[in-house]
């Protein structure tokens, strides 16, 4: 059976080597391949999976998806750790080493470019969450809320309260709105660069809450503690707002100057 | 408000990466991710942040 190559990031030469035990998407080891000067970080994957049609299936599988992904930023994290990696999409394959070389040869100029632009710099990624819940138990009055209080309600008594607390719901929204646009604009202004995600679903994530900010920041790795620090110091102790923080991570929302080969998007 | 700093990734986290960040070449079998309906169910939702250029909720900022 024929192995494919699967490629993980491309980085300038480092020292170190990376930690033993480490294991790629499908369990080999990754491996180091220089050309002219730069290094593909890519292990061996078996073509049974790895191959166009195999891979779109299993791309449909949550639990394959799953392992790849973590598999993959395993490698990204080690390699994080000795040098600045250029993480490439998920599920970039080659079918063999002159493949792998033949493309950054192709991509030589575009790799140094954004290598030099992202040395010494990490992602960390921010989001924010309305959690109107908590702020409704908060501010709840519990008189109005309780049972003696529903029963004797009027027909005008209940659209009034109903308005009441959707007005306060509304209220709610605007105040997580502006703080996290607030938020967003004082961590853009520390880092060097933002990007915005989508935000998430909280069906998928299982966090609490509704996630209105999902962002990605650049920042030296010399600053990130002062960063964390800006992210801490930022919070606002009304209820119903949440942050998270998540990183470093590697750049990986920060490759866009590639842009020539995004895929098309559209409807 | 509270902070929090997860040490555990998760998935969610993880695939606004993968999928939508990373450079794109070309490789030999390399699929255009937006074009795989990865695990049609929930994941849809998810994937939305393949389509570049989200519109921010409170307006342009940036």
């Amino acid at each position: 059976m024929t192995a494919l190559r699967y490629v993980y990031a491309v980085c300038r030469p480092f020292r170190s080597a990376l930690q033993a035990q480490l294991a790629g998407v499908a369990g080999a080891p990754p491996k180091q391949l220089t050309h002219h000067g730069l290094v593909a970080v890519v292990s061996t994957v078996p073509e049974a999976d790895f191959a166009e049609e195999p891979l779109r299936a299993h791309l449909e599988d949550l639990d394959w998806l799953t392992a790849t992904a973590r598999a993959h930023q395993q490698v990204i994290d080690a390699l994080t750790a000795v040098t600045t990696p250029l993480p490439l999409r998920l599920a970039t394959v080659f079918r063999d080493d002159s493949g792998v070389r033949s493309m950054m040869e192709a991509r030589e100029e575009d790799f140094r470019r954004v290598l030099d632009r992202l040395e010494g710099r990490v992602e960390w990624g921010v989001k924010v969450y309305a959690e109107p819940e908590s702020a409704e138990r908060e501010t709840a009055d519990p008189a109005a809320t309780g049972r003696a209080g529903a029963e004797a309600l009027s027909g005008r008594d209940y659209l009034r309260r109903r308005r009441t607390q959707t007005r306060a719901r509304e209220d709610m929204w605007q105040k997580v709105a502006a703080f996290a646009g607030r938020l967003h604009e004082k961590l853009s202004a520390f880092a060097e660069d933002s990007r915005l995600h989508a935000p998430q679903n909280a069906a998928l994530s299982g966090a609490s809450g509704q996630n209105v900010l999902n962002a990605a920041y650049l920042v030296p790795r010399a600053d990130s503690e002062e960063f964390v620090e800006l992210v801490d110091r930022e919070k606002d102790d009304a209820p119903g707002i949440r942050v998270e923080l998540t990183g470093p991570w590697a750049a990986y929302s920060f490759t866009a100057e590639f842009a020539e080969e995004e895929p098309e998007v559209g409807p | 408000m509270t902070v929090v700093e997860r040490r555990e990734i998760a998935l969610v986290d993880l695939l606004d990466r993968l999928l939508a960040g990373g450079v794109v070449v070309t490789g030999d079998i390399t699929l255009r991710i937006a074009d795989v309906d990865l695990v049609r169910i929930d994941l849809n939702a998810l994937i939305s942040s393949v389509n570049e250029q989200v519109p921010s909720p409170w307006g342009e900022l940036t």
